[in-house]
């Protein structure tokens, strides 16, 4: 679904991740964790093509990144959802337009029957028609999800996700990626939440990546 | 091609999921559209301009080109004598198709707007005129020449070569300054609707941001914004168009001795030659916003 060969990333100031090399199968769910600043997120944007590696070839549903031009990348976007830890939206429009934005770029209408168990799934369903700025941090979130799921995806991202919720709202938000992978889908979640890997390795199987001296590494039996 | 095509095709053919991507409020909407505005009024101008200058050439080239006048200053008897020696002459001469000799009446006319009515004219050593209006390739002028100052020693030809060509000329400049100054003011609305697409695509960063990650190509993208200035702008220039011609109308009409100033203006189906100026102001603005928001997409890869 995803491979890094032997992929590195530089900022200006120097090499952030170097020589990673990572599978992700169709179904598999992991976690990404690392502390601050080790690359988490430039993970996760090489994964979809918002960052290009500097070095190696990022392989996204059996194809080079690299080669598929802009418009050919656009579309194997609308097959991976990205919710970050800084959610993005389109601030004059509704939740619910929100939400179905990502059909709305292919030409398609959703079904409101559709977005209105979606709502109800991430508990959204009485803030469909308000502005995203009158949104709380964890609704945020969830919209975000809702959002990135819309579509049905291949492949879940998702950066610090519950960076902005309590933990009963965590625990919900997992519960809702698990019921995904479930679904067949792909999961990377970037986090440092310990307890929420925890919780999440009673309910899947997870597998547990770490970046440490800016390389990709399994991590051990402490979690 | 087909990109362009489909482009063209999107114009105008609503997408309500496209055009709301764009927030509807900004600096950049009542910019493009007041830029348009004022731009289409003066390109109004330029174009009567232009109308008017092609006009006054092509009616003193008529009016020049196949005339020209014979001057007699005699003392006496000898002016009537001439004149009659010089229509015989004129009456023998290749390439002249008539002559006649102006009538008091007439000259008097020619002389009232310069001297006023009252002045006794009829006291002054006025000149004979004769006016000559040629056929096929004209005349010989020099040929003719000697023959007057042979036959008729005080009559001189007046050709209207001297002052016809920079007449001719000048108009034809003033033409062609017109529709320069209609290329210069195009060139400047798609400077101006660059700079506003630019400081709108910039703005809306983050919601470019959103949509590339939810997987928009780019031609979706600029869409939004190819067609929300496309169609400002088209609006304002219709406006100022309109305004314009107002304006034009209620010149003073043009006469015969009000000169170029009051010809400036438009004539029969040149009315409707301002009403194209919206639609290459849209033009103007389709490729500008266009090149701008690919421009900017291509730089946030």
């Amino acid at each position: 679904m995803i491979a890094f060969e032997n992929v590195a990333y530089s900022y200006g100031g120097g090499e952030l991740l170097s020589g990673v090399d990572l599978t992700l199968q169709p179904g598999s769910f992991h976690f990404l964790t690392g502390p601050s600043g080790a690359g988490k997120s430039t993970l996760l944007k090489l994964c979809y093509g918002e960052l290009l590696s500097t070095k190696g070839r990022v392989v996204l549903f059996d194809r080079d990144i690299r080669g598929v031009g802009r418009d050919g990348l656009a579309r194997m976007r609308r097959r991976v959802g990205v919710v970050q830890q800084d959610c993005q939206f389109l601030d004059h429009l509704s939740v619910a337009a929100n939400v179905t934005l990502p059909l709305s770029v292919t030409g398609r209408e959703g079904d409101p029957q559709d977005l209105s168990d979606l709502l109800g799934w991430v508990g959204l369903t009485h803030l469909a028609g308000a502005r995203p700025p009158q949104l709380s941090g964890g609704e945020r979130q969830r919209a975000a999800l809702a959002r990135a799921v819309i579509t049905s995806p291949d492949v879940m991202l998702a950066d610090e996700p519950t960076g902005n919720l309590d933990w009963e709202m965590s625990l919900r938000l997992l519960t809702l990626l698990v019921e995904l992978n479930r679904m067949g889908k792909t999961i990377l979640i970037a986090t440092h939440d310990m307890n929420l890997i925890r919780a999440a390795k009673t309910q899947v199987a997870a597998r547990v990546l770490r970046i440490k001296g800016g390389r990709v590494e399994l991590a051990g039996a402490e979690l | 091609m087909s990109g362009l095509g489909t482009a063209l095709r999107d114009l105008v053919r609503p997408d309500p999921g496209a055009d709301r991507l764009v927030p509807p409020t900004g600096m950049g909407s009542w910019l493009t559209v007041f830029t348009a505005g004022v731009m289409a009024f003066l390109a109004v101008f330029a174009l009567a301009l232009s109308l008017a200058s092609g006009r006054l050439a092509d009616r003193w080239a008529d009016a020049l080109a196949r005339t020209s006048t014979i001057r007699i200053s005699a003392e006496g008897a000898q002016v009537a004598a001439q004149t009659e020696a010089v229509l015989a002459l004129l009456a023998t001469t290749p390439g002249v198709a008539s002559a006649r000799a102006l009538s008091e009446t007439e000259e008097r006319a020619l002389l009232v707007p310069w001297f006023g009515s009252d002045l006794p004219l009829e006291d002054l050593p006025i000149p004979q005129l004769i006016e000559v209006t040629e056929e096929g390739s004209g005349y010989d002028a020099e040929g003719l020449r000697l023959r007057l100052e042979a036959e008729a020693p005080g009559a001189v030809l007046d050709d209207h070569a001297r002052w016809r060509q920079p007449l001719a000329e000048a108009a034809s400049r003033l033409r062609f300054l017109g529709w320069g100054a209609l290329l210069l003011i195009l060139a400047t609305t798609g400077a101006i609707i660059t700079l506003a697409a630019n400081a709108s695509l910039s703005a809306n960063e983050s919601i470019l941001k959103v949509l590339r990650q939810i997987g928009a190509q780019d031609a979706y993208i600029a869409r939004a914004f190819v067609r929300r200035f496309t169609l400002r702008t088209l609006g304002g220039a219709a406006t100022g168009v309109v305004c314009g011609l107002i304006a034009v109308w209620i010149l003073p009409s043009g006469d015969t001795t009000g000169g170029f100033l009051t010809g400036l203006g438009f004539s029969g189906s040149s009315w409707l030659l301002p009403w194209l100026l919206p639609v290459l102001c849209a033009i103007v603005a389709f490729v500008a916003t266009r090149a701008a928001a690919f421009r900017k997409l291509a730089e946030m890869t």
